[in-house]
């Protein structure tokens, strides 16, 4: 059923990955991204791989999950490679051959893009694997704060965040019910031209809008009711501690960042200029 | 019964208050509502009584008239916030009040508004959450109890703030049986263990009789005030101001009608069968 979905794609299991403090992982991703974009030679790619996939079994996010995330992007990888491998020119020449040509660069070009995509992905999906969408909300808010110097209403936004998270499940009932209210009228939904089916949505998206509009004004009483102002002397409950472990991480994560950076400046870069 | 906590002084009410025509929701209300009491208001639809709630804790501000809570003026901004805390407010709809996905994070949603400490945060929550049963569920998502749940989080939600006063607006229309019991137990453990005033607006006369005192709106005034007794004792007033008594009520009132001599006091089941157990006792 509809109701039963989780939201975002948590895999709740225990792992050092998930005890990590959110603020942590999500700086840690990022510099995981910027040195994807910074291995130039075979050996640097070779660290950045081994460290995905140490860290993918660390999190003991089954492999099948992992696998999941990437299916959606298989067709944009095989796509890039191949434009890659015929249009980029340089280095020795392997095949030349009427119009085709294949050289070093483009094969190497494509592989180091499908590499670099696989990982990026793998590793940004395992921040959400291994963080609750909560969590992840909490700690953007906090890793954002200092914007608030700047007029950003960080935590205004924040909240936003939280009650669309929150109103996921109910709108997803909502839409249910709206679905079979249609359909008790003789609504026809699943039959028809393409036209004629996104034609027969407008009955149910239209009653969906009115409804969470109305929600919305309750909603809204319902938190002026609890002193929700949206402005500053607001406390959290949970409060964020960063621990020794994670501090363990951050080292472990900047031993790599500079073997990435040494691995590129020893070895010779794959691409000739 | 200790003093006054909130009170209406002659207030009047209109969504439109520019158009003549239209008619007031409430119109020249007056109330005292004492500290720890269980107020039950009851009215038909559009009566004016979801309106007086709105009143209370300043979502709304009389046209006319003043409302007070301990003495703060409902219109004052600045007392906005105090008086919030005060007044604590249950809607209809649980979904529609619930604002965090994890039980235990929207009961902290008042007191992290009103700044409270972090570890003093905990301890309201666990209290809270204690007082109204749903302890074992704080780690839960709130879509995935039921509706009686749901409103027993709503309502620990409002005590975790330390109020004196809990308004609900039909907290039960929309429940089954069962959530109703439940909410219905969860308000009067409140009142009579915390000391918690409760203004209760329903529209079922079996929770009205629950209440200390029943207080009865047509056209937006007072139509009745008294105790249980008192109110449904007028069986015939009630039913042309478009209300029902409760069954045992309406049940002796109709053998009464029939020439039985049977009390015209009567609320509940038990009242009920032992005064007519008496009749057929006198017959034997």
């Amino acid at each position: 059923m509809l109701k039963d979905i989780t939201i975002g794609q948590y895999y709740n299991v225990e792992s050092p990955i998930h005890r990590m403090d959110a603020r942590m992982k999500i700086i840690l991703t990022v510099l995981f991204i910027v040195s994807i974009f910074m291995c130039k030679s075979f050996e640097a790619l070779g660290l950045m791989v081994l460290f995905t996939l140490i860290v993918n079994i660390i999190s003991k996010v089954p492999v099948k999950m992992v696998a999941k995330s990437l299916k959606p992007i298989v067709v944009i990888v095989l796509f890039t490679s191949i434009l890659n491998i015929f249009y980029i020119r340089g280095g020795t020449e392997l095949v030349n051959w009427h119009f085709i040509h294949i050289t070093t660069n483009g094969l190497f070009t494509a592989l180091f893009m499908a590499i670099r995509i696989v990982c990026l992905v793998v590793i940004s999906s395992l921040l959400t694997y291994t963080t609750t969408p909560t969590v992840l909300t909490d700690s953007l808010e906090k890793l954002f704060a200092p914007l608030k110097l700047i007029k950003v209403p960080v935590s205004t936004l924040a909240m936003m965040m939280t009650l669309a998270l929150r109103f996921i499940p109910t709108l997803i009932d909502e839409i249910d019910r709206i679905t079979n209210a249609q359909k008790a009228r003789g609504a026809d939904l699943d039959n028809g031209s393409f036209m004629q089916r996104v034609k027969a949505l407008v009955p149910i998206i239209v009653p969906l809008f009115v409804s969470s509009i109305r929600r919305a004004y309750e909603l809204a009483d319902a938190m002026d009711c609890r002193c929700y102002t949206g402005g500053p002397g607001r406390t959290r409950m949970k409060q964020m501690n960063l621990r020794a472990t994670d501090f363990v991480w951050l080292g472990a994560a900047l031993v790599y960042f500079a073997g990435i950076i040494v691995l590129n400046y020893y070895f010779k870069a794959v691409l000739v200029k | 019964m200790s003093d006054t906590i909130i009170k209406f002084d002659n207030v009047s009410f209109a969504y439109e208050p520019e158009d003549e025509e239209v008619v007031r929701a409430v119109n020249d209300f007056s109330l005292d509502v004492p500290g720890g009491q269980f107020l039950a208001v009851l009215g038909h639809n559009g009566c004016g009584k979801s309106t007086v709630a709105k009143l209370i804790n300043g979502i709304l501000v009389p046209n006319k008239g003043k409302v007070t809570v301990e003495g703060m003026d409902t219109s004052d901004e600045e007392k906005t916030v105090d008086i919030r805390r005060i007044v604590g407010m249950v809607f209809q709809n649980p979904d529609n009040q619930i604002v965090a996905t994890i039980v235990e994070d929207d009961v902290a949603f008042g007191p992290e508004n009103l700044g409270v400490e972090p570890s003093e945060i905990r301890k309201a929550v666990d209290s809270a959450l204690k007082a109204v049963g749903m302890y074992e569920f704080r780690k839960r998502e709130p879509h995935r109890l039921s509706g009686g749940q749901k409103q027993r989080v709503a309502i620990a939600g409002v005590i975790a703030m330390n109020t004196k006063c809990i308004v609900m607006d039909e907290p039960t229309a929309m429940l089954d049986p069962q959530g109703r019991k439940e909410v219905m137990d969860t308000v009067m453990k409140l009142n009579k263990e915390f000391g918690i005033t409760v203004i209760l607006i329903t529209h079922y006369m079996d929770e009205a009789v629950k209440a200390d005192r029943v207080v009865v709106m047509d056209g937006g005034r007072i139509a009745m005030d008294g105790t249980p007794k008192e109110v449904f004792k007028n069986v015939e007033r009630m039913k042309n101001l478009g209300l029902d008594v409760p069954q045992a009520t309406e049940l002796a009132y109709r053998l009464r009608k029939k020439g039985f001599k049977l009390p015209d006091d009567i609320l509940d089941e038990n009242e009920c069968a032992e005064a007519i157990l008496k009749i057929l006792e006198v017959k034997k």
